[in-house]
């Protein structure tokens, strides 16, 4: 008998079962399942929660290969600097890969093997099918971590994420908070001293000695210290070199090697051009909103502008701790960090965002502009995408509470001048 | 005054199966049956008892609320069962004809020289009352509230609806009568729609507003139309007919006979031969459809695609329906179904389906669910074919945690379940949408009523 016929009669026979849960999610992954309508339409378009997600991972999946060649790039780079001299020569090549492939690839197979299993267990107990939400957030989760994060804090944070952050709320569809974000905020504030270290960035950082190897920073916390001295012990007998942080990042860094990618940073946040090219995606099918995104950016660029022209009117000097940050061109501040990333990819989570279209631009604008505040005025560790998402996850219901109230005046109103 | 009503929010689906215009006469079934779940809120008491002898238009039950709205046989002929469900719920009325039809005569009336009262009288009598329906809730109109408008759209955009323009050709004579009759029940309006650019038998007609329509569905829907013409507020009340069973009320009061004979569509692509046969009202469906329809794995529906009843070919046409539509049952696993491409499935995403390339395709669509129920998660889809200025997910949620005073500010006494019927079409998460309004109207009547 054919695997579709096998796998029907076991579907049958689990019904009813604790594991019907568990067997029908592999079921259906293989196969669209054979349920057809009863009452309401008799007829229902084409796409499921599967397709949908499906759609978000494929966007992502240029921005995970090109973490993992960046994975690798960033680690010889950081052995050989002359090798920055020709990035494009240096960037894809098998021994970058490599390096992915033994640090990239089993974060995400971890965090899959994590969540879904929590997931399952979830479903299993609780009685319900295994829902989708967890197909996006498994890779939304090792693209924002940095690369050195030991999988044992990874594990740990992905079953606080999803634990705390969705199934207690009652599963995909009803949390409050995004829950790769969750996870992202749950390493962050549970190993401070690991995570907002500049030696987490670059594999490897942390056995490299300050001798032979330029720090890991990454271009934020460049900028955040960019008035100060940095002292590079010189190698083989070469004069010490002293600079900036800020002075030092322009040497390392053009501003094409921002927009591409070729930074340090987190594992698939540093391609704006790649996650435009994702955003593109989503946009066009119509996955993600495209007020959201719009927003996030215009948000950001105009409080990075506010900034700039805070700077250019000598309200704070360069002794100031923020100047670094706070004198970053507006738009500089849109291709570097995890700013592109959050706004198009997490901002963009439609359970836990903003759900009326008014409110989508309001959330939108707010989480660019608050993450840029975060950034300049975190001294401790400046990236603010994920704080200010997560803090407009909070707000979102009350964004749309307002923007429904507007409709449900406008109907009072009516029956108002109806009466009068 | 009348208006031009253009909506963009809304899909237009396009199935293979569109009735060709021509009119065969269907043979007449030897049973017909009275459904009373047809009539929603209806509480049937039986009047006519089993092995009782009616005339078409006799009275076979009356409603349990009011006793005045009686609900009568479609043709002459013995009562031979009444089938009933759980709690003695009574589910069918079966009435065997007669070879030879005898109508009960409701003499014939001038409607121009009735008063309101006499009008609603004479319906209620000959069992047209049903005829009447109302929003808020979508029920039977209740006969002692004023509505402050009535409403007829004959502008069919469901999915391969019928054609009125065909179907109702010819008709002008009861449709005046009909008109004048039903205009005498309302102090407001009678807003009649139509299509652009039509022949539409009710476009000359005296005594209404004509509006014009246009734009993909639900602009047929008349819920659309009374949001755009003249919303329903709180305690206000509107009734609504369709053009079809405003032919048997003209037709009553030119001829003092009720007859529920229409001009059917039996469209889809189960039917051999898509087009239009003339039934009674109750017919069985087989008898319908007899040498046209294959079957064989086939979803019978009477009504449309979006908000019609499933019917077994044993089973019966509504009482209000001109139409059947047939489509194949979808009960198969599909290899990957979920992530691979499609072009042979109407999607308003992109997401690798392709029906945006092909906007006029025709699409044979089965009931395949195509996905399992999930919770609400996709945000945005539903807003892009629902035209009403209502918060279409945010009024769900609301319905389906019954918090009855958001249920009435958002917009509960505005809807109906068919205009949640695309939202439910295009629904990710695949959540019953038309179900959830009818059972928050329900609760809303109950309680707030």
């Amino acid at each position: 008998m054919s695997l579709k016929g096998n796998l029907h009669n076991l579907k049958e026979k689990y019904k009813g079962t604790k594991m019907a849960p568990a067997f029908n999610a592999i079921h259906t992954f293989l196969y669209l399942p054979n349920e057809v309508t009863h009452g309401g339409t008799h007829i229902k378009a084409a796409d499921d929660l599967k397709r949908t997600m499906n759609i978000v991972i494929m966007a992502l999946i240029p921005c995970l290969l090109f973490g993992m060649f960046n994975a690798g790039y960033q680690h010889y780079a950081a052995i050989d600097n002359s090798l920055r001299a020709d990035v494009l020569a240096n960037f894809f090549t098998f021994d970058n890969l490599w390096i992915g492939i033994i640090k990239v690839l089993p974060l995400v197979i971890v965090s899959y093997g994590v969540g879904l299993l929590v997931e399952f267990i979830f479903a299993v107990i609780k009685g319900h099918e295994v829902e989708e939400g967890y197909l996006v957030t498994g890779m939304l989760v090792p693209l924002i971590v940095p690369i050195d994060t030991p999988l044992w804090m990874l594990s740990v944070a992905v079953v606080f994420g999803v634990v705390i952050g969705k199934e207690v709320f009652g599963g995909t569809g009803m949390n409050i908070l995004n829950p790769a974000l969750t996870i992202r905020a749950f390493l962050f504030f549970a190993y401070p001293t690991w995570m907002s270290g500049d030696k987490v960035w670059v594999y490897d950082a942390v056995n490299m000695s300050e001798a032979d190897a330029i720090s890991g920073e990454t271009m934020l916390g460049y900028y955040a210290k960019s008035g100060q001295d940095l002292t590079i012990a010189g190698t083989n007998g070469a004069a010490d070199i002293v600079t900036t942080y800020g002075d030092r990042a322009n040497e390392l860094y053009s501003t094409f090697d921002k927009f591409m990618g070729f930074i340090p940073g987190s594992v698939g946040e540093t391609s704006t051009f790649l996650i435009l090219i994702g955003a593109a995606i989503l946009i066009f099918t119509k996955i993600a909103s495209w007020r959201i995104i719009l927003s996030a950016f215009v948000g950001a660029a105009v409080m990075g502008f506010i900034f700039n022209q805070v700077v250019a009117a000598d309200i704070i000097t360069e002794s100031s701790k923020f100047y670094g940050l706070m004198s970053t061109v507006w738009w500089e501040h849109l291709t570097i960090g995890g700013l592109a990333f959050g706004a198009v990819f997490m901002a963009t989570d439609p359970v836990t965002g903003s759900q009326t279209n008014k409110g989508k631009w309001i959330y939108g604008f707010l989480i660019g502009f608050i993450s840029i505040m975060i950034r300049v005025f975190n001294p401790a560790y400046p990236e603010g995408v994920f704080l200010a998402i997560l803090l407009m996850n909070v707000f979102a219901p009350t964004i749309d509470h307002y923007v429904v109230q507007g409709n449900v005046n406008k109907r009072l109103k009516r029956a108002k001048v109806k009466t009068a | 005054m009348s208006k031009d009503i253009r909506i963009k929010k809304g899909l237009d689906i396009k199935l293979v199966g569109v009735a060709e215009k021509t009119t065969t006469n269907s043979s007449k079934s030897s049973v017909y049956a009275v459904k009373p779940e047809d009539f929603h809120g209806i509480v049937p008491k039986l009047i006519a008892k089993e092995g009782s002898q009616v005339k078409a238009g006799e009275a076979l039950f009356h409603s349990k609320s009011d006793p005045r709205i009686l609900f009568s046989s479609p043709v002459s002929g013995k009562v031979v069962a009444v089938e009933r469900g759980a709690r003695r719920k009574v589910l069918t009325v079966k009435i065997a004809a007669d070879a030879k039809q005898e109508y009960e005569d409701f003499g014939t009336k001038d409607a121009a020289k009735m008063s309101g009262e006499e009008v609603k009288n004479h319906l209620f009598i000959s069992g047209c009352w049903p005829f009447v329906k109302q929003r808020p809730f979508d029920v039977v109109a209740n006969p002692n509230q004023a509505p402050k408008a009535i409403f007829v759209s004959a502008h069919a955009s469901a999915p391969l609806a019928a054609d009125l323009e065909y179907t109702l050709a010819g008709k002008e004579a009861e449709l005046q009568a009909a008109i004048t009759a039903v205009s005498k029940l309302t102090e407001g309006l009678v807003h009649v729609s139509v299509g652009a650019d039509t022949n539409s038998p009710l476009a000359k007609l005296k005594g209404i507003e004509l509006h014009t329509v246009s734009g993909p569905h639900p602009s047929g829907n008349v819920g659309t139309q009374i949001a755009k013409l003249d919303p329903i507020n709180k305690g206000e009340v509107v009734w609504i007919l369709t053009p079809q069973d405003l032919v048997v009320i003209g037709e009553l009061f030119l001829t003092g006979k009720l007859n529920l004979t229409r001009t059917v569509a039996l469209t889809g692509s189960q039917f051999s031969k898509p087009q239009y046969v003339t039934a009674i009202s109750g017919a069985s469906i087989s008898d319908v459809t007899a040498n046209n329809l294959n079957d064989d794995n086939t979803r019978i529906i009477s009504g449309n695609v979006l908000s019609g009843n499933e019917v077994k070919a044993a089973g019966f046409l509504g009482y209000y329906d001109n139409q059947i539509t047939a489509i194949p049952e979808g009960d198969d696993y599909e290899f990957f179904g979920w992530n691979k491409p499609i072009f042979n499935k109407i999607s308003t995403s992109r997401a690798l389906t392709f029906s945006w390339l092909t906007p006029k395709k025709k699409y044979d669509l089965n009931t395949n669910t195509n996905g399992e129920h999930r919770a609400f998660v996709v945000t945005g889809s539903y807003e892009e074919v629902f035209p009403l200025d209502i918060y279409p997910m945010q009024l769900l949620k609301a319905f389906m945690y019954k918090d009855l005073d958001e249920m009435e500010a958002l917009g509960g006494y505005e809807v109906a379940p068919e205009d949640f019927a695309l939202t439910e079409f295009v629904c990710v998460s695949k959540q019953p949408h038309q179900k959830i309004i009818r059972e928050g109207l329900d609760l809303m009547r109950e309680e707030l009523g």
